[in-house]
């Protein structure tokens, strides 16, 4: 009796475990990420978008905490059991794992040439010959302005140096407005929303960049230090106490309308538009003199790769390749204004703001921030001391020449670049 | 003689006293799991580097770095001299302060004691995170209350952005964590001047001593080893102190490393920040440093200060 029900069971679980193998012919791929704020819009829009156009293949979002990110996704990859598909951080943190062999090449795959070597770079190896990552994002930086304040002031946007000066003393000359909303307490506000948004029309973006790395041009060099000479000019017009002011300071000075303009991020771009009461436009970092070619901080910044050991990686390429088309890129640019796509193809954006700083692509030339690839791996950290010395610059305490040679003395001391 | 007589009987006979052991045991089980292993932990951390991806042995290399090393030694002397500022502070501004506040509570007309005892020592069991942003905002120019209350006593002029100035930012903090944990050395103090016998002071009183000749010269003395306790307590805490400046000015503990002291120092070489990589080992060797630091002042205090100490029984 006993073994009857026993073989009963066993016969039943696996009539019913058959069954489910046939009824699962769809191929499920799970998204490794840290981007928790987004599963609304990858459950409701871009995963249904993608099922739709592949039939078979499920896609689950799978994110942890970004804080937890790096350290869980180690320890899954490690016991095998992560996600087919992984969400790239940019540059050395996913040359790691694929070093490790954790990440595909996928160099190869249909899609990869939507985008501009620039926008590869971040999911590059050193020598630019395999990619791992599809890029997916990118963060633009420039200037927002509240176009109330500019029409009440009968001011113009600035496209030159000098007209940015004048704009700004015209602002400082009423009084009603403090003319830049910027703290240097923070001190990454003054290296990534000061040297690194105005620093590309100096070091003509990638131009300089690669030569940084190449060892072809320095830190002292003066298109290095002129970035330093313009911020150290910004002083008198940041709002009083400005050493102490905060992130979280500087952006309520300008929702609230007390500052006319902000050195910004495009990330800003959600959150200004809840909180703000009054019109906004933006404007790219100033050139030297009109006529000049600009160039923007184009910072890619999320990206997506295949998990090497994934079971099903004809399904997850597929998927990948749809990452890389206009379609997705469509999609995840107006979900989230301010992280643009960077496909080649133009996307057509609903948020007015966004269109505005995305459109410099048409115009300027793209260029990453310029401490993020190769030049920070060592000691002393040239991304953690750029923020000291911009703040000290602004604050006044180092000189634009001391400030550079300092960043300069610090990077000869432990990078040697291939001759 | 009776008892003597039946003790060296006995003594040969007494058993093992396992009990001891087992009542031992957990705590010291513990403490060893938690707190020595650990430190040797950091100790033999400190003696290896990572070279391609391998733990390799390298002995005082490490300590050869953090002081030969320029990008390091100039960081660590920094932090060691904002350190000390930090503890000098402390010693001249809290300590007094509590003594102080204790002599004034434990003076017998003082009506509602109680309220400035607890009043006092609350902000002691705040945390660390709490007081640092609290004390961001009341400091802040643009929102803060610092300024407005400096403008109604005519004192605008002398309000800066305190936390953001290089020449200021230690010492406002350093004030911050004085006013945090002054409720310490007060409460310690004031249970020491508690315990003083009445008879003393009614004795002091026959012989004419009183009011302020009083606290100098009877209260005082009595109530040293406890400042003395109170000040290796302060040594300890500064040296290991790291949650107020995190708080308030980040890891990078600007501006221009003027607020780096030990802990911050440690926690960047340790845990890395933003596109810095962590290093264990490097961060092992400045604990390892700190670790001596204070194992030093200990030393200083208990052979040096401690032995000195004159102590009354009653």
């Amino acid at each position: 009796m006993k073994t009857k029900l026993l073989t009963a069971l066993l016969l039943g679980t696996s009539i019913i475990g058959t069954t489910g193998i046939a009824l699962a012919e769809d191929v499920t791929l799970n998204i490794e990420s840290w981007r928790g704020d987004d599963l609304t819009i990858w459950k409701d829009k871009l995963i249904p978008a993608f099922e739709a156009k592949n039939p078979g293949i499920k896609v689950v979002f799978a994110p942890s905490a970004p804080t937890e990110y790096d350290a869980a996704l180690g320890a899954k990859l490690a016991a095998g059991s992560a996600g087919d598909l992984i969400t790239c951080r940019p540059f050395d943190k996913s040359l790691e794992l694929f070093k490790k062999g954790n990440l595909a090449d996928i160099s190869s795959l249909p899609g990869m040439d939507n985008f501009s070597p620039v926008a590869k770079a971040a999911w590059q190896t050193d020598d630019g010959k395999s990619s791992f990552c599809v890029p997916m994002a990118s963060v633009i930086h420039g200037f927002i302005y509240n176009k109330d304040a500019f029409d009440k002031l009968g001011l113009k946007v600035p496209t030159t140096n000098e007209e940015f000066y004048a704009v700004l003393d015209k602002i400082k000359a009423d009084g009603t407005y403090i003319p830049m909303a910027m703290g240097t307490k923070d001190l990454w506000e003054a290296a990534t929303m000061g040297y690194q948004n105005i620093g590309p029309n100096y070091w003509k973006g990638e131009e300089g960049r690669q030569a940084l790395i190449k060892g072809e041009q320095k830190l002292t060099d003066p298109q290095w230090v002129a970035p330093f000479k313009e911020l150290a000019k910004w002083k008198p017009y940041l709002g009083d106490g400005f050493e102490a002011q905060t992130y979280p300071d500087s952006q309520n000075l300008f929702t609230l309308g007390r500052a006319a303009i902000y050195p910004a991020g495009s990330w800003e771009i959600g959150l200004f538009n809840t909180q703000a009461q009054f019109k906004m436009g933006a404007f790219p970092p100033p050139v030297q003199k009109a006529g000049d070619t600009c160039y923007i901080s184009d910072h890619t910044d999320i990206g997506m790769g295949l998990n090497a050991a994934s079971k099903h990686p004809e399904e997850a390429k597929k998927f990948l390749s749809w990452v890389a088309s206009p379609d997705f890129a469509t999609i995840y640019a107006n979900a989230l204004p301010g992280f643009f796509s960077l496909n080649s193809t133009p996307v057509k954006m609903a948020d007015p703001l966004a269109q505005e700083f995305v459109s410099w692509r048409g115009k300027c030339k793209s260029t990453i921030r310029s401490t993020y690839q190769i030049l920070s791996r060592g000691t002393p950290n040239l991304e953690n001391e750029t923020w000291v010395e911009s703040a000290n610059v602004i604050n006044g305490t180092d000189t634009p020449e001391a400030a550079a040679k300092k960043l300069q003395t610090g990077l000869d001391s432990w990078y040697k670049p291939a001759k | 003689m009776d008892t003597e007589t039946m003790a060296e009987e006995t003594r040969p006979k007494r058993p093992i006293r396992w009990h001891v052991g087992v009542f031992l045991a957990p705590a010291v089980l513990v403490y060893t799991a938690i707190m020595i292993l650990p430190l040797f932990g950091t100790l033999q951390l400190s003696l290896f580097r990572n070279i391609e991806q391998h733990q390799v042995f390298v002995g005082l290399g490490n300590f050869g770095t953090l002081f030969g090393d320029p990008n390091w030694s100039v960081n660590f002397w920094n932090a060691l001299r904002n350190n000390v500022w930090f503890f000098i502070i402390h010693m001249l501004v809290q300590n007094p302060i509590g003594i102080l506040l204790a002599a004034l509570l434990s003076s017998p007309r003082l009506r509602f004691a109680a309220f400035y005892r607890t009043a006092i020592f609350v902000p002691t069991i705040l945390s660390f995170v709490i007081v640092g942003f609290a004390w961001k905002l009341i400091l802040s120019p643009i929102w803060g209350v610092a300024p407005h209350l400096m403008d109604f006593v005519g004192l605008k002029s002398f309000f800066t952005a305190w936390l953001g100035k290089e020449q200021y930012a230690l010492t406002a903090l350093s004030l911050v964590s004085v006013w945090q944990f002054v409720g310490i050395p007060m409460m310690l103090i004031y249970a020491a001047l508690l315990s003083i016998p009445d008879e003393v002071i009614e004795a002091a009183e026959c012989d004419g001593v009183t009011g302020m000749a009083q606290f100098w010269k009877i209260k005082l003395p009595l109530i040293l080893p406890s400042i003395g306790i109170i000040s290796i307590l302060t040594f300890v805490g500064n040296f290991n102190a790291f949650d107020l400046i995190y708080t308030a000015q980040g890891a990078l503990a600007g501006p221009n490393y003027s607020t780096d002291i030990l802990g911050t120092f440690l926690y960047r070489a340790f845990f890395g920040f933003q596109l810095q990589v962590g290093d264990p080992n490097m961060g092992a060797a400045i604990a390892t440093i700190m670790f001596l630091i204070i194992l030093g002042g200990v030393c200083v205090y208990l052979f040096l200060v401690q032995t000195r100490l004159r102590r009354y029984q009653f």
